[in-house]
């Protein structure tokens, strides 16, 4: 699968997902890739706060070395959720409504890194050759209508 | 008659801050923040421990940067 450029994805991730309001797609220092909103200061201060989040969180934890290397968070408020997901090389913070579906915006999201690293989401399903016996029922099934 | 009307007054304000109350108390438990790890455990840290007292305020934020102008 091609790499998808970030801007596109987060489109694709805001149509899919209407729980979504805001979303930033960040590379590894920190610099937005792609951002849902239109204007770029606000972009960079969602994803200034969604990185301070992400890194509180990981020191929390004792730091990034620390006891295993924290992948993703959901923080649940009153009035919205925060998801912050990370793969090798960028991270994806998201704001939606509150009470979303926590599962599907994670599989979201990371469907949406996915696409940027241009990674294979499903192998394709192979044609199985049909084995021997299979094709013997299906022959004695030909047989019998026939005759019937 | 006055009295009944100022004793049913005084009811439905009791209830009110008492459901008020319960529904801010709800609310609050609502609030928490869900770390997952690289190998699939999950640590969560819910509202009123000091770990969340430090997350939930940077979270606020995040909100607020994609809904106002900062």
């Amino acid at each position: 699968m091609r790499a998808m450029k970030p801007a596109q994805a987060l489109a694709d991730l805001t149509e899919i997902s209407a729980q979504i309001e805001a979303a930033v797609i960040l590379d590894s220092s920190g610099a937005v890739l792609a951002s849902s909103m239109a204007e770029m200061p606000r972009s960079e201060s969602l994803a200034r706060a969604a990185r301070q989040l992400f890194t509180a969180a990981e020191e929390t934890m004792g730091g990034p070395g620390g006891r295993e290397k924290l992948v993703q968070l959901q923080a649940a408020l009153p009035d919205g959720c925060v998801f912050v997901v990370r793969d090798e090389d960028r991270v994806v913070a998201a704001v939606t409504t509150p009470d979303p579906t926590v599962g599907l915006v994670f599989y979201d999201l990371k469907t949406c890194l996915r696409h940027v690293a241009g990674e294979e989401l499903a192998p394709k399903p192979k044609a199985r050759d049909r084995s021997k016996k299979a094709e013997a029922a299906a022959a004695a099934e030909e047989t019998e209508s026939g005759e019937g | 008659m006055a009295r009944g009307r100022l004793l049913t007054g005084a009811v439905i304000g009791a209830a009110a801050v008492a459901g008020a109350l319960m529904w801010r108390r709800r609310s609050r438990k609502h609030d928490h923040v869900d770390l997952y790890f690289a190998d699939g455990s999950m640590v969560s840290f819910e509202h009123g421990s000091m770990d969340a007292e430090r997350l939930l305020p940077l979270a606020h934020d995040v909100v607020a940067a994609a809904r106002f102008a900062v």
